[in-house]
C-alpha cells in the first residue's frame, strides 16, 4: 500500500504512539483487503461504546489513547441513558463504568451524542459520494444506500483510528466496482410501515453480505428505508442496498440487472408478524426506536399515545439531540407513562435483560433481542405496539394489513 | 540445526520468540479465552484447558465478536497474552487486536505452518519484516 511521506512519518512513530498504532491498524486492514492507499474521510462514527458489549477490555484500551480526532466524530449508543440511568434500574457499578467509557472518548474530542442515527445530527451531514468511516451497522447501511455516501463496516478500533487520522484505507465500498448490485429482489406485495422492517429481516437472511437491488411497487419514505437497511444488517450483514427508482445510486447509475433473482411474497413477511401468535408468553416490555426514532416517528408515537395511559412498561428510544429539539412530542409521550430514553437502545442496554418477552416494531431489534438480551421478541407495527402498551386488544397477528 | 526462515505478510509489527502452540480451530478471543489467565475455556476447542500465555500461537484465523480485539488487549495488560501470532490468513478482529496489543503477527507464510511446526518448537516471529524463523525443532532430528 502506498503511503505519503507524512503517513510514513506517522508510521515510524514521529507523531506519537496513538497515531502510530492508528495508522498501523488502517494499513493492516488495507493490506488484508488490497487497498492501494489511504483516503480522506468526512466523518467517523464509532461503535464499541456500551459497557455491556466492550467490557473492561474496551474501557482500558480507549482510556490509554491520547490526542484529538481530526474529523467530526460521534459515538454509537451506550448501555444507558447518560443523564437518567436510574429510571431504567441500571446498577451504579455499570453506570460508573459506562460514564468512564464515554468520558474517555470525549477526551479525544469525540461528540458524545450517542446515537445509531448520526445522519440526523446537526453538523454531521454526509452527502453523495462522501467517504466515511462509520461502524454502526444500520447507520452504515443508511449512509451507503439512502445517502449514497461510502463507508465500509468499520469495527470500533478501526473507526476510531480513522477519526484520529482523518483517513481510511481505500477498499471495499469506497470503490465503484464493489457497489454494483449482485442480486435482484422483487417484492410482489405492497408495503407499508413496519412491512419494511419485516422485509429486511427476511431478505437479510437470504442474501447474507451481498449487495441487493430491490424492485418495490410503493415509494418508501426515508424512515422505511432506515428500517429496511437496519433489519438486513442484523439478520444478514448487508452494508449497501439499492431500490430501483428510489435510492440515489440506483437513480443515477445505469446498473445492469443481476442474474440472480429472488422473489419475496406476502406470506414470508406474515411469518415475522406471526411471532406474536407463536410466542409462548405475553410481552412484558414494549420498545420503539431501533434505530433511534426520527422526528416523524416521534410525532407519530406522540399522536398514538395522546390522551392514553400505558399499562405495560414502554420505552421509546431517540437521540438526545432530537429529544431536545421536539419537547412537545416528548411531553405527550411521557404523559402517557411511556419513557423516552436517549443515548442507548433495547439491544445494547442491560435494562432489557430483566424482561422475558419484548415487543418491537423493528426487524433489527427482532433479530438481536433474543441473543443479546435473553428475551423472546415479537413483532408488530407501531400502532399494534402502542395498542399492546395501552392495554390493547388481546392476542392477534400484529400485522398491519 | 540451521534455522529455517519462511517469508510471510506483516500484520502487526514487533519481534518475539517463544514456544509454538498449534490450534487447528479458529479462535474467538471473546468467550473462548479467559482474559485473566490466558487459558482456553471454550469446551471442545482444540486448545481447551491449555494456556496461550507466552506462546507463539498458531491458528487459522479469528472468529466471533469484534470485541475480541479488546480482549486481546486485556490479555496483554494481564501478562497473559501470546508473545506472537502466526495465522493462515488473518481477519480484521485478530489483526486489530494484535496491533493494539503490540503482539507481532505474521500471516500467509510461503508454506503452511501446520506442515513444518509442532507444539514445543522454538520460533522467532518478526512482524516488522514479515518472516518467521524456526530456531529449535522439537523431535525432528533429521533437520539441520
Amino acid at each position: 500500500m502506498y503511503l505519503t511521506k507524512e503517513e510514513e512519518q506517522i508510521q515510524s512513530g514521529e507523531a506519537g504512539e496513538t497515531l502510530r498504532k492508528a495508522i498501523e491498524i488502517l494499513v493492516a486492514l488495507g493490506d488484508i483487503y488490497g487497498a492501494d492507499r489511504l483516503i480522506p474521510i468526512k466523518s467517523a462514527q464509532i461503535a464499541g461504546v456500551s459497557y455491556k458489549t466492550i467490557g473492561d477490555a474496551g474501557l482500558e484500551w480507549i482510556s490509554d489513547l491520547e490526542g484529538q480526532v481530526k474529523v467530526p466524530a460521534t459515538l454509537n449508543p451506550a448501555g444507558m441513558d447518560m443523564e437518567d440511568w436510574e429510571r431504567l434500574r441500571i446498577s451504579p457499578e455499570f453506570a460508573e463504568k459506562q460514564k468512564r467509557i464515554v468520558q474517555a472518548y470525549k477526551k479525544l474530542g469525540i461528540r458524545c451524542g450517542c446515537t445509531c442515527t448520526p445522519y440526523t445530527l446537526e453538523g454531521f451531514s454526509a452527502g453523495y459520494g462522501d467517504h466515511l468511516a462509520w461502524s454502526e451497522s444500520s447507520a452504515i447501511s443508511y449512509a451507503n444506500s439512502v445517502i449514497g455516501a461510502r463507508t465500509n463496516r468499520e469495527g470500533g478500533p478501526s473507526a476510531l483510528s480513522a477519526a484520529l487520522l482523518g483517513k481510511t484505507a481505500n477498499y471495499g465500498f469506497h470503490l465503484d466496482e464493489n457497489r454494483v448490485p449482485e442480486v435482484s429482489i422483487s417484492v410482489e406485495c405492497s408495503l407499508r410501515e413496519s412491512d419494511y422492517g419485516a422485509l429486511g429481516y427476511v431478505a437479510g437472511k437470504i442474501i447474507g453480505n451481498r449487495v441487493p437491488i430491490f424492485r418495490i411497487k410503493d415509494t418508501p419514505e426515508k424512515d422505511d428505508l432506515k428500517a429496511l437497511g437496519a433489519a438486513m444488517a442484523a439478520s444478514g450483514s448487508v452494508a449497501l442496498y439499492h431500490v430501483k427508482g428510489v435510492t440515489p445510486e440506483a437513480c443515477r447509475l445505469d446498473f445492469r440487472e443481476p442474474e440472480e433473482k429472488i422473489i419475496i411474497e406476502r406470506s414470508q413477511l406474515d411469518e415475522v408478524y406471526e411471532s406474536r401468535k407463536r410466542a409462548g408468553k405475553e410481552p412484558d416490555l414494549i420498545t420503539i426506536g431501533c434505530p433511534h426514532c426520527s422526528a416523524a416517528e416521534l410525532k407519530k408515537v406522540a399522536e398514538l399515545l395522546g390522551g392514553k395511559t400505558v399499562s405495560k412498561e414502554t420505552w421509546i428510544f431517540t437521540s438526545r439531540e432530537l429529544k431536545n429539539r421536539y419537547p412537545e412530542y416528548i411531553r405527550s409521550i411521557e404523559e402517557s407513562g411511556a419513557k423516552i430514553v436517549c443515548d442507548t437502545c433495547m439491544v445494547v442496554s442491560p435494562a432489557t435483560n430483566s424482561y422475558s418477552c419484548v415487543m418491537v416494531n423493528s426487524g433489527k431489534a427482532f433479530a438481536y433481542v433474543p441473543g443479546m438480551c435473553g428475551a423472546e421478541s415479537v413483532y408488530g407495527d407501531m400502532e399494534v405496539c402502542i395498542e399492546e402498551a395501552t392495554g390493547g386488544k388481546g392476542k392477534k397477528a400484529g400485522g398491519s394489513h | 540445526m540451521v534455522p529455517i526462515k519462511l517469508k510471510g505478510r506483516t500484520i502487526s509489527r514487533g519481534c518475539a520468540e517463544g514456544e509454538v502452540l498449534l490450534s487447528r480451530d479458529p479462535i474467538s478471543f471473546l468467550g473462548s479465552v479467559d482474559p485473566e489467565t490466558g487459558i482456553v475455556v471454550e469446551e471442545k476447542h482444540a486448545l481447551a484447558g491449555k494456556s496461550i500465555k507466552g506462546k507463539v500461537l498458531v491458528f487459522p484465523h479469528g472468529k466471533g465478536s469484534t470485541v475480541g480485539s479488546y480482549v486481546m488487549y486485556q490479555l496483554k495488560k494481564n501478562e497473559a497474552a501470546p508473545v506472537a501470532i502466526i495465522n493462515l490468513e488473518t481477519e480484521p478482529i485478530v489483526a486489530v487486536g494484535a496491533i493494539i496489543s503490540e503482539i507481532p503477527l505474521v500471516d500467509m507464510l510461503e508454506k503452511s505452518p501446520y506442515e513444518f511446526l509442532k507444539d514445543g518448537d522454538i520460533v522467532l516471529v518478526n512482524g516488522s519484516e514479515g518472516y518467521i524463523e524456526l530456531l529449535k525443532s522439537e523431535g525432528c532430528k533429521t533437520e539441520g
